[in-house]
């Protein structure tokens, strides 16, 4: 016992960091913005694993030997049981005024009634009772034991499907732009996490098509203007190759399931749809573009890249601003997430996009190594701010960008993870046995009746073998009953 | 009435509550101030302890003390009543006026469980006699409301993750064991101050402030009996009903958000303070200490993972 009081206060004690540390499984990003913050600390925390404390060995080595201690625990506990679950109630004691609850009473009723009485009043009440020429032992509660191992045991299977989800299963997540479709494979996800034995290349082989994807927003002048309403993803689904498209709306809390792999709706954003002209006056991007974005207000940050573009590769980057303002600075900022009067504030850069190296390269940030950026007139950072419809040409014959529109996009998460009722039907077994192993309480109960002088003298007592439990006020409930039955005149 | 009617009604209400509690507050500290001159326990005797003998000014001052202070503690349980009552009210018109559950924000999350705590508070007072408790609930609910003045919003709906029904049954349930631990923490409190002092000085525990507590092994029972119903709630809440509701608005049950993090760590340490009850040197003190480090994990978790922290919880509780 006290090795497992120590491990789980170290489990405790473990788990603390990850809260305080970014961590890799759940915010990939916020580590890398930590990393480069504190870059002194990086190479002390990277010893320690502490950006990714979960599946770190010491954390694993922590709850395995809680495992082990448990199992260590169980099993002989499990055989203690078992034989416990045959016993008979222990024999009566010899002095039944030393236990903690006694009644002694006298009865004209003979000691066979009330043994009788009493054996038959005790198994009423889911004692086990064995009867003796001149007593009446019971005990109850066999099932406190059960609820206990039944909670630990539980927890190997919280182990186990966690286990088997983590090795099968797979998560990823994609961005959608309204009127573009999604094919559940490898090479479509912006971000895919799988454990290794999940068989990520042969994946479920359906696609969506998405129609509209709505985000709302309580409107302004309320108090609570900007605050999210709602999400509504809608389009049709084809579960695998050559089956009928099925309609689906999918919104937050109420993901899409397609052949065991379940979809959920995890976020929203702006694709602005822009035509890029080259010098030659030839579109060399066109489309729709994801920004993602930055804040509540859905200022949203983004890129747009003409690698095609003559005479040198064009790249822009900037906001996109659903509501777009200027602050008190003059500088562009957005007032509303919604896209009610949308525009573009970008810079320009000519050179080397540097997508030809080979090198995998991210589609919301610019490589600027071999880049320069555009000037205006005045010398400084060209600016361009779009609104829609509105056509930039650049300067020394560079090209042009137009903005044609706004589409929403969805970000989708897929998610597979087999056996994950495994966990959470292992965690139901567990309270159940918890409850169990609470407020069950084990009792024993002796009644014993000998003739004494023309009478009958009745010794009741009663133990409960955890505390607790309110003994002395059930067993003079029980003696009330008792005398009932066995003394009419009573 | 209209919604925004209903809202500044609730806002009246929680303030008058606030200071309902603070009175109570104040009239049990009151009661614990005149308790100072009572020497004799204020429990029923034991059979066969000697009652004081001879009449004496001392005695009947203490005599004196004694039933004001028991007076004032019927003062501080009728304001807690008043105070529970307002808060009802309170939480229910804020309900009505957002048109949902009302435990969708930090500030809602303060009041709900402040009613709560004072809701345990009464029933074990009805079903356990835990009086003695007053002051420390009534001044930890008073705090609360005060704290959530600083997170207040005004009475709305909520954001998409949270429209579910989930929100009134994993909510309702953290509600409901923070409000338990908060009582158990208190009494695990109690028995830690009254157990020193026995230590130190035996027969202290009979006088003054401390003989109005129950002797300590009374105190540790209820805090046993506290906790054991606040954990499986607590599991249940945070270990099922919170990963049912992740995965539905997340698409994972568990991800090792913060908030996740330190429900987790409340877990792990007061199903430490379960097993210490039954380990040898862990009885009694170590397993209070425990629950103490339980209820701080927990506060932890309500406040410096909202305030300092963030998360995907970082919209609420």
């Amino acid at each position: 016992m006290r090795t497992a009081l120590l491990l789980l206060l170290a489990l405790a004690l473990g788990a603390i960091p990850g809260s305080l540390v970014p961590q890799r499984g759940v915010d990939s990003l916020a580590v890398a913005r930590f990393r480069s913050e504190h870059a002194d600390l990086t190479p002390w925390l990277d010893r320690l694993d502490l950006f990714s404390v979960y599946s770190s060995p010491w954390f694993a080595a922590i709850y395995l030997l809680l495992m082990v201690s448990l199992a260590g625990c169980i099993v002989p506990r499990t055989a203690a049981y078992a034989r416990a679950l045959r016993a008979r109630p222990p024999r009566t004691p010899s002095r039944l005024d030393r236990l903690p609850a006694h009644v002694t009473y006298e009865t004209d009723a003979s000691p066979d009634a009330v043994l009788g009485s009493a054996a038959q009043l005790l198994g009423q009440r889911r004692f086990r009772v064995d009867r003796d020429p001149d007593a009446v032992r019971a005990e109850k509660g066999y099932l406190r034991e059960a609820g206990n191992l039944l909670f630990h045991v539980s927890l190997f299977g919280v182990l186990v499907g966690v286990a088997v989800g983590s090795l099968w299963g797979y998560r990823g997540s994609v961005i959608v732009v309204e009127g573009q479709g999604f094919s559940n494979t490898l090479t479509q996800y912006d971000e895919f996490r799988a454990g290794p034995l999940a068989g990520a290349d042969s994946l479920p082989p359906f696609s969506l098509a998405l129609s509209t994807m709505t985000a709302s927003f309580q409107p302004p002048g309320t108090e609570q203007a900007g605050q999210p309403k709602l999400f509504e993803a809608t389009g049709t689904v084809v579960p695998s190759p050559g089956e009928d498209p099925v309609d689906f709306a999918m919104r937050v809390n109420e993901p899409l399931t397609v052949d065991g792999t379940s979809l959920f709706l995890v976020g929203s954003g702006y694709a602005p749809v822009v035509t890029v002209r080259d010098g030659a006056g030839d579109v060399t991007s066109s489309g729709p573009v994801p920004f993602l974005p930055a804040d509540a207000s859905y200022v949203s940050q983004g890129v747009v890249k003409a690698p095609d573009a003559e005479p040198e590769q064009l790249g822009f980057e900037g906001f996109f601003l659903p509501w777009a303002s200027t602050n008190a600075e003059g500088l562009p900022v957005s007032v509303f997430p919604e896209a009610v009067q949308p525009a573009l504030s970008l810079f320009v850069w000519t050179g080397d996009l540097g997508l030809d190296g080979g090198e995998p390269q991210s589609v919301y940030a610019l490589d600027k190594d071999q880049l320069s950026v555009v000037q205006g007139d005045d010398g400084e950072s060209l600016r361009l701010l779009l609104s829609e419809g509105d056509t930039a040409r650049l300067p020394d014959g560079l090209g042009s960008i137009r903005f044609d529109g706004v589409r929403e996009f969805a970000r989708l998460q897929v998610a597979s993870s087999p056996l994950s009722w495994l966990p959470l039907g292992s965690l139901v077994l567990a309270l159940a046995g918890l409850l169990g192993s609470l407020y069950i309480r084990p009792r024993r109960t002796w009644v014993r009746a000998r003739r004494d002088d023309g009478r009958t003298v009745v010794e009741v007592a009663g133990l409960d073998r955890v505390a607790g439990g309110d003994l002395a006020t059930d067993l003079d409930d029980f003696v009330a009953r008792l005398r009932e039955r066995g003394d009419p005149s009573q | 009435m209209n919604s925004e009617a209903l809202a500044q009604l609730s806002n009246v209400a929680v303030a008058s509550a606030a200071i309902a509690l603070a009175l109570g507050c104040v009239a049990y500290l009151a009661e614990w101030a005149f308790a100072r001159e009572v020497t004799t326990p204020r429990e029923p005797m034991h059979v066969g302890a000697v009652p004081s003998a001879t009449p004496s000014t001392a005695a009947s001052r203490a005599a004196n003390g004694a039933s004001r202070s028991d007076r004032l503690a019927g003062i501080g349980l009728s304001l807690t009543v008043l105070g529970a009552a307002l808060l009802a009210a309170g939480v229910l018109a804020r309900g009505l006026a957002a048109g949902r559950a009302p435990w969708g924000n930090m500030y809602e999350f303060a009041v709900t469980g402040a009613l709560v705590v004072c809701l345990v508070y009464l029933v074990l007072v009805a079903r356990a006699g835990i009086g003695w408790l007053g002051s420390v609930v009534t001044g930890f609910c008073v705090s609360v409301l005060g704290l959530s003045i600083l997170v207040y919003v005004p009475a709305g709906p909520v954001v998409p993750a949270l429209n579910s029904y989930w929100l009134v049954v994993h909510v309702a349930a953290a509600v409901l064991a923070g409000g338990a631990f908060v009582v158990g923490a208190g009494a695990s409190a109690a028995f830690l101050v009254k157990e020193r002092a026995e230590r130190r000085s035996p027969g202290s525990g009979q006088r003054g402030v401390l003989g109005r507590l129950p002797a300590t092994e009374a105190m540790d029972r209820l805090a046993y009996r506290v906790h054991a119903f606040a954990f499986p709630v607590w599991t249940f809440a945070a270990l099922i009903a919170g990963p049912i509701w992740a995965q539905a608005a997340w698409g994972r049950y568990w991800g090792w958000d913060p908030k996740e993090v330190w429900a987790f760590i409340t877990f792990v340490v007061y199903a430490g303070y379960l097993h210490a009850r039954a380990t040898a040197g862990w009885r009694g003190k170590g397993a209070a200490v425990l629950a103490l480090v339980g209820f701080a994990t927990f506060l932890f978790n309500f406040v410096g993972v909202n305030l300092f922290v963030g998360g995907l919880h970082s919209y609420a509780f």
